[in-house]
């Protein structure tokens, strides 16, 4: 049983990671349509700038708490600010070319952040400092689960709540479901179509980021490829639960999370991946559109 | 005369708004990028490294890196409109020459003849190394025709392309080592192996769409590549497979310079040979099938074209060629592993089918060949070359979107003596 309740947090733990990438995914995929492939790299750069702000602030000599809070701040609005960027240069203006071209652009983009990394940075992997602290109330639970697991989870739930009341009841919330459902429709009354993809850029790579530096902080170590499968990851995650759809991505990722860590500690640990591929294929089998997605009725 | 007077009058300050601009982008991207240019922490020794020359390098780049990028993004938003500067005039009579010279026959006589001299004598004078980077090009050039007939014609988006390169390699290697079968006999296995495995995979995502498609392609690749690297049993995991033979002519001994050459022809061969199918593939009536099921769904649903059956078509004529082209891979380099058919292989045979032009066969061989030559000619800046790369991709993709070589949309044009037919004939529903 305590088996069983260990791989269940270790699931969660994933499964949360993964939904604070799969925001970024769905809710981007919601407005323009595009599979967002540079993703992964906003979330790497935000642990590399985390990890690079935690060095010198260490020096400056602050406690780890204090670390934590501002390199997280700081390297979400990075984050922000790169996702912002990228998509001015490389996303808007393919936005009206045919789709294919739009999700080649992003590979290139996420090439470029690779590798731009790699050669400012180091292509070695870089250990990240332990900066969560230590919880003893957690010791009292009949199973093992870090207090970075705790701070992973919570800092999730706390996101995601924060993320609908934002979507539900603002104004900018509003206009992104607008956007979302209609673009044009959304054009011709009054909302700023261009500033909604920009604050979902925002928004979506700052939530990326706040998965780079805990993920980070829990494994303790990183480089510059970290992005590249996290961020197949966290896209099978949201295509689960049906792409476009908020919930759905945060089902997506607790599915898929569980899959992962329940798979690899009952079959084999080897196929780990293969779990998570497989659980993909047969959801969709079954439900073309993903687990809460819309199904598509196209009008001729 | 008044536009000139008009344009003469606005330009220097439009080149100061244009500065200004720049000016600002520059210091964007200074603070952009000073954390991860600036500072370098080597966090096992605690030892921080302030880089401050490099921000200079960010500032002069990218202020006239935005300024090319803007004065070009006009271009391309003012499109034909843009008032023609003598360069412009003298490139666009150029092309017309061109095209005028291309129309004589002795021309296209001589280009082929010189293009066959070229391919001919390629091996000979370029060296081993040189020939075999052209023969990893021409692999890819059959992978993109391949795969051309998925996205290009048939229109849906696989991203596991490389899954069916993989397993005609391992069917080769496999094959020979257990029963010793020779490449000449795997080849045919190879083909039927990659295209039976697109069919197996295609018939249960027969109902998905687009980007569901897409994710789903990728996941049944890395599925493959991951039982290939885990079922030692079978595959030898991530150890691989050794010693695979060389293709050969039964009866004649060749050195490894030569069978280097004979590769290059083998693959030379298979080029034409998938040049020649998908041309034909193309004007069949199922190759049009697919294209109509590309450009309208519903409405080649409507026409009595069996959807099923073309999208199961399209992916295991697609599928065949990568695994044809697999086991010339095993063959070549006699040795494979799981890590050379990772989820990037994929990308990359789908860029030069993008990058190149989708659906059009020169484009496609441009692409591959463009794609595959560069980065290894971009060696000299070997640190830079992916960098540099994915900065070409996205520069491609945001001034010329539709592809190196675009597909030219098959018109039927009517001809004057046609019209004048017609006219006579009293039938005029036709020109209405």
């Amino acid at each position: 049983m305590n088996y069983f309740l260990g791989l269940f947090v270790s699931g969660l733990t994933r499964g949360s990671i993964y939904a604070l990438l799969a925001l970024g995914y769905t809710m981007v995929y919601g407005i323009i349509e595009l599979i967002n492939f540079a993703h992964g790299e906003i979330y790497m750069i935000g642990a590399f700038t985390a990890l690079i702000l935690a060095s010198v602030l260490s020096i400056a000599g602050l406690d780890a708490l204090s670390i934590l809070v501002i390199a997280s701040l700081v390297a979400m609005i990075y984050s922000a600010a790169y996702g912002y960027t990228m998509e001015k240069i490389a996303y808007k203006p393919v936005r009206h070319s045919q789709r294919l071209s739009a999700l080649i652009s992003a590979i290139g983009m996420s090439l470029f952040l690779q590798n731009y990394v790699r050669l400012a940075q180091t292509s070695n992997f870089l250990p990240f400092p332990a900066l969560i602290p230590r919880f003893t109330f957690l010791d009292l639970l009949p199973f093992r689960a870090s207090s970075a697991q705790f701070v992973i989870f919570v800092t999730t739930a706390v996101v995601m709540i924060l993320l609908t009341f934002l979507i539900k009841f603002t104004r900018i919330g509003k206009s992104m479901r607008a956007a979302s459902q209609d673009k044009t429709m959304a054009m011709l009354l009054g909302v700023n179509v261009n500033r909604v993809i920009s604050v979902t850029f925002l928004i979506g790579s700052a939530t990326a980021a706040l998965g780079g530096v805990l993920i980070s902080s829990f494994t303790g170590q990183i480089n510059f490829f970290i992005g590249f499968m996290a961020g197949i990851k966290a896209f099978v995650a949201a295509v689960l639960g049906g792409i476009g759809s908020i919930p759905g991505a945060v089902l997506g990722s607790f599915v898929l999370g569980w899959t992962e860590s329940f798979g690899a500690g009952y079959i084999s640990s080897d196929y780990e991946d293969v779990f998570a591929f497989a659980i993909l294929v047969l959801i969709l089998i079954f439900k073309p559109s993903g687990l809460l997605g819309r199904p598509e009725n196209k009008k001729v | 005369m008044c536009p000139q007077a008009t344009s003469v009058q606005t330009r220097p300050s439009r080149y100061l708004a244009y500065a200004r601009r720049s000016l600002l982008v520059s210091i964007w991207f200074a603070i952009l990028t000073f954390p991860i240019i600036v500072i370098r922490a080597n966090t096992i020794t605690g030892i921080i490294t302030w880089r401050w020359h490099n921000i200079g390098w960010i500032i002069a780049g990218t202020f006239f890196g935005s300024w090319i990028w803007g004065y070009f993004l006009e271009r391309k938003r003012l499109g034909t409109r843009a008032p023609a500067g003598p360069l412009r005039r003298r490139i666009t009579a150029l092309r017309g020459a061109l095209d005028r010279l291309k129309q004589r026959p002795q021309v296209a006589r001589m280009s082929v003849v010189i293009l066959v001299l070229a391919v001919v004598a390629f091996p000979f004078l370029g060296g081993m190394y040189q020939t075999n980077i052209m023969t990893t090009a021409l692999l890819y050039v059959v992978l993109g025709l391949g795969l051309n007939i998925i996205i290009g014609l048939g229109g849906m988006l696989h991203i596991g392309y490389i899954a069916f390169y993989a397993l005609g390699a391992y069917s080769y290697a496999l094959l020979n080592f257990h029963f010793g079968l020779n490449f000449w006999l795997a080849l045919p296995i190879g083909a039927l192996v990659g295209g039976l495995f697109s069919l197996a995979i295609g018939i249960p995502v027969l109902r998905l769409r687009g980007d569901y498609l897409a994710i789903v392609t990728l996941a049944f690749a890395e599925i493959t590549r991951l039982v290939l690297e885990n079922w030692s049993g079978l595959t030898f995991g991530t150890a691989g497979i050794r010693n695979i033979p060389r293709p050969a002519i039964p009866g004649i001994r060749l050195t490894l310079p030569q069978t280097t050459t004979f590769v290059y022809f083998i693959m030379i061969g298979l080029v034409l040979l998938t040049i020649f199918v998908v041309n034909r593939l193309e004007n069949s009536r199922i190759g049009r099938q697919f294209v109509a099921m590309k450009e309208d769904f519903i409405a080649c649903q409507a026409m009595g074209v069996n959807i099923a059956r073309t999208k199961l078509a399209a992916l295991g004529l697609g599928g065949m060629w990568a695994g044809l082209v697999g086991v010339v891979f095993a063959a070549r380099t006699t040795f494979i592993n799981p890590a050379s058919f990772t989820v990037w292989e994929s990308i990359i045979v789908l860029c030069t089918v993008v990058l190149g032009g989708m659906g059009s066969i020169p484009g496609v061989i441009t692409g591959a060949l463009v794609l595959i030559l560069v980065p290894e000619y971009l060696r000299a800046f070997a640190q830079f070359r992916m960098l540099l790369f994915g900065a070409i991709l996205v520069t491609m993709m945001v001034f010329r979107p539709g592809g190196l070589i675009q597909k030219r949309r098959r018109a039927y044009r009517i001809t004057a003596e046609e019209q004048k037919v017609v006219a006579e004939s009293g039938d005029l529903s036709i020109q209405g």
